[in-house]
């Protein structure tokens, strides 16, 4: 999967034609990464499949069950429910967290701001916030004896929506996430603006063009790129959601299951269900899934271009 | 880094606009500001800061008043030291034994990460090789692989190596970082002129002797992002040492919080929530700082990271 391509001899000059010591010198540079690499990506993942494909018996040892696991797993409503729960949290979360760091961005990108600098890192810092620190605040945050949430119903005299309660608690969640990442979006957008030529808004305003019309006609194609992007680690990011429901797991229990997301879901099968086998399957299913999504999105936005 | 970004070449702002042709003052360089705009941004200002404002209120206030009082204004005494001291003696001062090990992972595993970047990503760049395509498309790759897809596995293996439950459990997964590589590739390309090794290479100058007299210093300002990266990665993890760690005394400040936060829901736990709210403020305060310390480097980074489309 290529995010974007590399930079193919970019720079001043292209790297001279290869020759036999420069070759190994290259590789020389590149393998201490690769051999860590092999040790904590590529083993790991030789090792799911093999551990995919075989069941771990008391009575009779390893034997070979080919994709018995997989189609357990077809099966398995507690994998369904977490995927469902993940994917409608993509099509909610995201689009609303990319939406406001977008129009942040903009807004910055537009020089309108007063403060603009205090108002970009302002907005990045959530970023340097542990996720589990994130969740701990808003968790207080949420509870109605000491939490804003609480103090709002004593203020105002109403009843708000318990954001630790079954039905709100993902929406809890998805604040979290757009609290954390907002900004670390926002600033992604806005390094992509910058470089932007001026000289672009310049024709266009000659040629009479609105604001709204440069954001749609040169703004936004012009960071296209960083668009993809950041949706696609996005989407990653929200097949992966683990820390925030984990972490609420014990304020919540009654609104989050041990297999609320896919990959809590793993985590619970092999570490207190012993059933590791069948916990590198359901991670497997999650990689695939979460490749061919991240990857039919990219290609579809990057074939619009042309 | 202004100079990087900022080489585009700017018209001036015309100084001196006829009125009756036009009436901008303001140019596109030099739009007039909007104090609407900046409403609706400070909206998005307070939705960040609400939080860490009452982490930071909250962090004054002891037990009792925690549970008593609204919790976006100070009130009763002002106990901020007394919880920090409390903090670190809390339980055998074992606060200031979970400070140092995240300290440990952050140097070896943000430290490791950042060497290990940076000469992969100077070798992707300056030189060619056969397969360089492939080294490419495979780290790529792996990033779209969910890192929590790996952590069972990883976990089984390290079981059977003996490495769980050791600082090595956390810290060997943490020096790979696909993006801290990527980063500096595209870096390297940009900031190191081929024209300069070639005449190192001229002189005869060995690869590593030239890697470290000319190219290094070139590559500083890279090398700062990708190990700020680095290290906010790092510190904030949780999921990897949540499943290699299970001995306390190993946890880093993010295990150890969520466990004192979790001894509430346990029967007979005690609650420390004045503990849990002063040691995030603890954790979160040290990347804040260096966030704000070395700006100019980060962004200008991610910048040249954003360039190459």
């Amino acid at each position: 999967m290529t995010i974007t391509s590399p930079p193919a001899a970019a720079g001043r000059g292209s790297p001279p034609p290869r020759r036999r010591g420069r070759g190994l010198a290259g590789w020389g540079f590149i393998s201490p990464f690769l051999a860590v690499f092999a040790l904590v990506f590529l083993a790991p993942i030789g090792y799911s499949v093999y551990l995919s494909l075989f069941q771990d018996r008391l009575i009779g040892g390893t034997t070979f069950v080919g994709l018995d696991h997989y189609q357990q797993a077809f099966h398995d409503p507690k994998l369904w429910s977490g995927l469902g729960r993940v994917t409608l949290f993509l099509a909610v979360q995201v689009p609303i967290m990319l939406g406001i760091a977008l129009l942040a961005a903009l807004a910055l990108d537009s020089g309108r701001l007063y403060g603009r600098s205090f108002f970009r890192i302002t907005v990045f810092l959530p970023y340097a916030v542990p996720a589990v620190v994130a969740t701990l605040m808003w968790e207080f945050l949420y509870g109605s004896r000491f939490g804003l949430v609480g103090d709002l119903d004593r203020a105002l005299g109403v009843t708000l929506p318990d954001p630790l309660s079954p039905s709100f608690v993902l929406a809890g969640i998805g604040n979290i996430v757009t609290w954390e990442f907002v900004g670390y979006n926002m600033l992604i957008f806005y390094s992509a603006l910058r470089v932007v030529p001026h000289a672009l808004y310049e024709a266009a305003e000659i040629d009479g063009a609105g604001q709204w019309r440069i954001i749609t006609a040169i703004k936004l194609p012009a960071i296209r790129g960083a668009l993809v992007i950041a949706t696609v680690f996005s989407i990653i990011g929200s097949f992966q959601l683990f820390n925030e429901p984990a972490i609420l797991k014990n304020p919540a229990p009654d609104a989050i299951t041990t297999y609320y997301t896919p990959n809590y879901y793993t985590y619970t099968l092999s570490f207190s269900g012993r059933q590791q086998d069948y916990a590198a399957t359901v991670a497997i299913i999650m990689g695939v899934i979460t490749m061919v999504i991240a990857y039919a999105f990219q290609l579809r936005a990057m074939r619009r271009e042309e | 880094m202004p100079g990087a970004t900022d080489a585009i070449t700017r018209p001036r702002p015309h100084a001196t606009a006829t009125p009756r042709i036009r009436r901008r003052v303001h140019s596109v360089d030099r739009p007039r500001r909007s104090a609407a705009l900046t409403l609706l941004a400070s909206l998005v200002v307070l939705y960040t800061l609400v939080p860490l404002a009452w982490l930071l209120i909250s962090a004054t206030k002891t037990q009792q008043n925690l549970l008593g009082s609204p919790g976006i204004w100070f009130s009763g005494r002002f106990a901020l030291w007394d919880n920090i001291r409390e903090t670190f003696s809390y339980d055998g001062g074992i606060f200031g034994r979970w400070l140092l090990n995240t300290l440990l992972y952050v140097a070896l595993g943000a430290g490791g990460a950042t060497v290990l970047a940076v000469l992969g990503g100077y070798g992707l760049a300056k030189f060619d090789f056969r397969g360089k395509r492939t080294v490419f498309a495979v780290v790529i790759g792996a990033v779209a692989v969910p890192t929590t897809a790996l952590a069972v596995p990883t976990f089984l293996m390290f079981s059977k190596m003996g490495l769980t439950n050791t600082p090595w459990a956390v810290i060997i997964p943490s020096l790979i970082s696909p993006f801290g590589l990527y980063l500096m590739w595209v870096f390297a390309a940009e900031a190191v002129p081929t024209e300069l090794l070639e005449a190192a290479r001229v002189d005869g100058a060995g690869e590593l002797r030239t890697f470290f007299r000319i190219s290094l210093p070139l590559l500083a300002p890279g090398i700062v992002t990708v190990l700020l990266f680095t290290v906010v990665a790092t510190w904030n993890n949780y999921f990897l040492p949540l499943i290699m760690i299970k001995d306390p005394n190993w946890y880093p400040l993010t295990l150890g919080l969520s466990s004192w936060n979790d001894q509430a829901a346990t029967a007979g736990g005690q609650p420390v929530f004045n503990l849990v709210i002063t040691g995030s403020l603890l954790t979160v305060l040290p990347l804040i700082a260096a966030f704000l310390l070395l700006q100019r480097h980060w962004q200008s980074g991610l910048a040249a990271g954003s360039v190459k489309e």
